[in-house]
């Protein structure tokens, strides 16, 4: 039985052995072990030949339904799962190696300042009708997305490029910065200097066939140019495809079928991953336990620190929190380590900083706030609250980073004489709360990434509220640091200044740094292939999966 | 009968208005709204301007009376308006659902009447056996469990256990599929008529007609088949008529816990999402069904017992 490893990187290893107390031996140990296993893994996943035929049995678990055939319509990860099987994406996102990588493109061409890309689509990119894939297509879909009288999702993607936000105002009818060359190039110039592979690999800017979606019914049974085809929408049950013969990558996808059921229910999926009529479960915390407990289901279990960040966001505006001491204080008075083991039952990685233990420039060497009562009053008393004080504090009723969070943190802040009123709100309405600056503290579980820079710039002093500064934190070195990493034409040296600017986020503590969300899929012992994707563990590249012959559903 | 029909429909008419109003209310007033609710996720940051234009394309900034005026004018054509998610018509949401939660229903229905209705009469016809003991802790578990967990407990025996049915989805036309959500659907409802039933059928059987029927030396059978029967169908076909109209917005749960694509998954859907004319469609659906069963059932009482005149 194979278990695909979960990606294994310095920063696991070192921030397990940093909890034993970081002695250099125990962390050549582990590194060693981890190597081992991770060769043993790789060595016996290569023994195996994918087989071709049967179909994959896959589950949304974001929701009792997918909301539309129209992948440019929804926001949601629950389409966007299948939205991997049916479209390609200008990127995609490389699991294995953390990164993006060209999808429908075979090249990619960047100008000197780092605006300007310049695309060589691939020459056998063909739609499901068997049309060949031009940058005419590309270009259609962009302006499409762009659209302002629709208000697709996948807009605020596509605005970083020239010219687009004049065509979602109703200024332009043609994204300026989107140029044909011929049928199979085109070039892209962005506002700023930013890598698109960040951003242009949701399925939100899938590229669409122009002509064909234009035409009436188009999105009853839409085509694309991923490796499934469309069969079925079951609106509420299932969306069936099957597979693309002509798909771009030879050999591939490897199912005849692929499945997927929306399964928004955690106990509902829980039978039916049991009773082997599905090949996939997202797990919860309470499964997690469950399945780490049952010999059998824990063989496949697949863990990856996926890039959200939970944390509790303090407003500035709230006087006590605007003295930086008070915000370490309240990071040094609670247990953060505790509430992961009993609350959230392991099913987190404690958080050091902003960005994740996934991201390239996150410092493996840093070590998370420590749980210190007495320092945490020693800070409340040099800021002048030598007797505490009492806030608001917003929150959903979410079991990872809501209510039963807040509720644990309640007695750990009491000691050290902070009180705390609970104010809760719907899931739905917290966005709202917080974006409107309603609120004193609010607990939530942002994106932190993949891209490190977009996830870094949330905290500079021109990025508004609205957008993701949310607690409005200020700090002229960050944004210098930001600045100056945002200019810097070499990786290596930009990775340096965005390390140094996770780290005076650490410091500057404008949130109680809680964890990062360990996603967790249990799959059956027949599915091979899964890919350890830390920007949505859900989202699986299909063309990669295949079922071996112990499958229900192997024929 | 049908001037009586026809005038229950129009009594109708300003019940689904005040659910109308009702619904409307509640969603203007609960905090957060269709575009901030798709930031929930933490990962999709909608920038005020593009929340101001969502507003603005879903006419949530309109002032309240404007945005109520408009829904019922839309209602006054059948028009429920575009899904603000989906972005297709309500109509078509509606439609599309609406047959798996009616089949799911008339299912439930029929195990509840099949099962229920009989428990009950055998159970007034023996008060006191182990029947009627069994028959009634029967009805007082079904009418206390919930529908979640009993749902669950199917799945765990019959799917996971016995590997007599799938746990969950709808098939193609497969019957096997429907079995266990109808069965957690329809114990309520058969607890409630097993219960009613009995309870009719007890009252029935001490009436001074049933008397006087025996005294005049009809049979047993005919007794019970002329008498009690017909005479407590009708307070049997009440309880059922508000139970049959009713089980269509119990089957929420049952939906989604089944990945059963009814418009119960769909309102759990939409609320969650803040998609205010979905939820508005589907709960109009979900009241309309009911009044119309409920109109039905009086008639079929009227069809049942002759006594029973509308005017």
């Amino acid at each position: 039985m194979e278990r695909i490893p979960a990606p294994i990187n310095g920063a696991d290893i070192d921030k397990f052995t940093n909890r034993l107390g970081g002695f250099d031996v125990l962390k050549k140990l582990a590194f060693t072990t981890a190597l081992t296993f991770a060769a043993a893994f790789t060595l016996q996943a290569q023994a195996q030949e994918p087989r071709r035929g049967g179909t994959i049995r896959f589950t949304a678990p974001y929701g009792a339904s997918f909301v539309s055939n129209d992948s440019h319509v929804s926001n949601q990860i629950q389409d966007e799962i299948y939205g991997y099987a049916l479209h390609g994406m200008l990127y995609k996102w490389d699991a294995k190696n953390g990164k993006p990588v060209l999808d429908i493109a075979e090249s990619v061409q960047v100008s000197a300042d780092g605006k300007t890309y310049t695309y060589k689509l691939r020459d056998n990119a063909l739609f499901h009708n068997g049309r060949k894939l031009t940058s005419d297509d590309v270009i259609w879909s962009y302006t499409r997305i762009m659209d302002g009288s629709k208000n697709y999702p996948g807009a605020r993607y596509v605005a970083r490029i020239v010219g687009a936000t004049d065509v979602q105002k109703g200024q332009a009818k043609e994204i300026s910065g989107l140029k044909k060359i011929d049928d199979s190039s085109f070039s892209m110039t962005l506002t700023d200097k930013a890598d698109p592979g960040y951003f242009l690999f949701q399925a939100q800017t899938a590229i669409l066939p122009a002509k064909e979606a234009q035409a009436a019914g188009f999105f009853d049974k839409p085509i694309g140019l991923g490796p499934f085809k469309f069969v079925e929408h079951v609106p509420g049950s299932r969306m069936a495809f099957e597979r693309w013969d002509k798909y771009y990558l030879a050999g591939k996808p490897y199912a005849d079928k692929l499945v997927i059921s929306p399964m928004g229910e955690a106990a509902a999926r829980d039978v039916a991953f049991r009773n082997k009529e599905v090949d996939v479960s997202i797990l919860g915390s309470t499964q997690y336990v469950a399945y780490k407990a049952d010999p059998n289901l824990s063989k496949g279990i697949l863990e990856v620190a996926e890039v959200f960040t939970r944390n509790m966001g303090m407003n500035p505006t709230f006087k006590p929190f605007s003295d930086k001491r008070v915000r370490q204080a309240i990071n040094h008075a609670i247990d953060s380590d505790l509430i992961i083991k009993r609350l959230v039952r392991d099913k987190a990685y404690r958080a050091a900083s902003w960005l994740p233990l996934s991201s390239p420039a996150f410092d493996k060497d840093a070590k998370p706030y420590a749980f210190d009562p007495d320092k945490a009053k020693k800070l409340l008393v040099e800021a002048g609250y030598p007797d505490g004080f009492e806030f608001e504090w917003t929150a959903t009723p979410n079991e990872s980073w809501g209510v039963p969070i807040v509720e644990a943190t309640i007695p750990m802040l009491a000691k050290v004489g902070i009180k705390v009123k609970v104010k809760p709100v719907e899931t739905s309405a917290l966005g709202g709360v917080v974006v409107g600056g309603d609120f004193q503290a609010y607990i939530w579980s942002n994106t932190s990434g993949p891209d490190s820079l977009t996830a870094l710039k949330c905290f500079h002093s021109s990025t508004p509220r609205s957008s993701c500064n949310y607690t409005t934190f200020k700090n002229p070195a960050y944004d210098k640091l930001i600045d100056d990493a945002s200019a810097e034409a070499d990786p290596a040296k930009q990775l340096d200044l965005l390390k140094k600017a996770n780290a005076m986020l650490q410091e500057e503590a404008p949130v109680w740094f809680f964890n990062y969300n360990k996603a967790v899929m249990a799959y059956q012992p027949w599915l091979h292939g899964l890919q350890p994707n830390s920007t949505e563990l859900a989202l699986q590249r299909y063309e990669e999966l295949w079922v071996d012959s112990t499958s229900p559903a192997a024929k | 009968m049908l001037p009586y029909v026809f005038r229950r429909l129009l009594q109708a008419i300003p019940i689904l208005l005040a659910v109308a109003a009702l619904i409307f209310v509640l969603f203007s007033v609960i905090p957060g709204n269709f575009a901030t609710s798709q930031m929930a996720d933490g990962r999709s940051n909608i920038d005020a301007a593009t929340i101001e234009r969502m507003n603005q394309q879903f006419g949530l900034n309109d002032p309240l009376p404007l945005r109520f005026a408009k829904y019922v004018g839309g209602l006054a054509t059948f028009d429920l308006g575009d899904s603000f998610r989906t972005r297709q018509r309500v109509t078509a949401l509606i439609g599309e659902r609406l047959w798996p939660s009616l089949q799911l229903a008339l299912a439930a229905m029929a195990f509840a009447i099949v099962i229920g209705v009989p428990l009950g009469f055998l159970a007034a016809l023996k008060p006191g056996s182990w029947i009627d003991m069994l028959s009634m802790v029967f009805a007082v578990s079904g009418l206390s469990l919930p529908m979640f967990w009993l749902g669950l407990l199917l799945m765990y025996a019959f799917a996971l256990t016995l590997n007599w049915f799938p746990s969950f989805g709808y098939g193609d036309g497969d019957p096997r599929y429907i079995v266990l959500p109808a069965i957690a659907l329809g114990v309520s409802p058969l607890a409630l008529l097993a219960r009613t039933a009995r309870a009719a059928v007890l009252e029935v059987m001490h009436a001074d007609f049933v008397r006087t029927a025996r005294a005049k030396g009809a049979s047993a059978y005919r007794v019970m088949r002329w008498h009690v029967a017909r005479n407590a169908l009708v307070i049997v076909l009440t309880t059922l008529g508000l139970q049959f109209g009713s089980v269509l917005g119990q089957a929420v749960v049952v939906e989604k816990l089944f990945a059963w694509p009814g418009l119960g998954s769909l309102l759990v859907d939409s609320v969650t999402w803040r998609d205010i004319p979905a939820v508005q469609g589907c709960i109009l659906t979900i009241v309309l069904f009911f009044l119309v069963v409920n109109i039905a059932v009086d008639v079929l009482c009227a069809v049942v017992d002759p006594r029973i005149k509308y005017s």
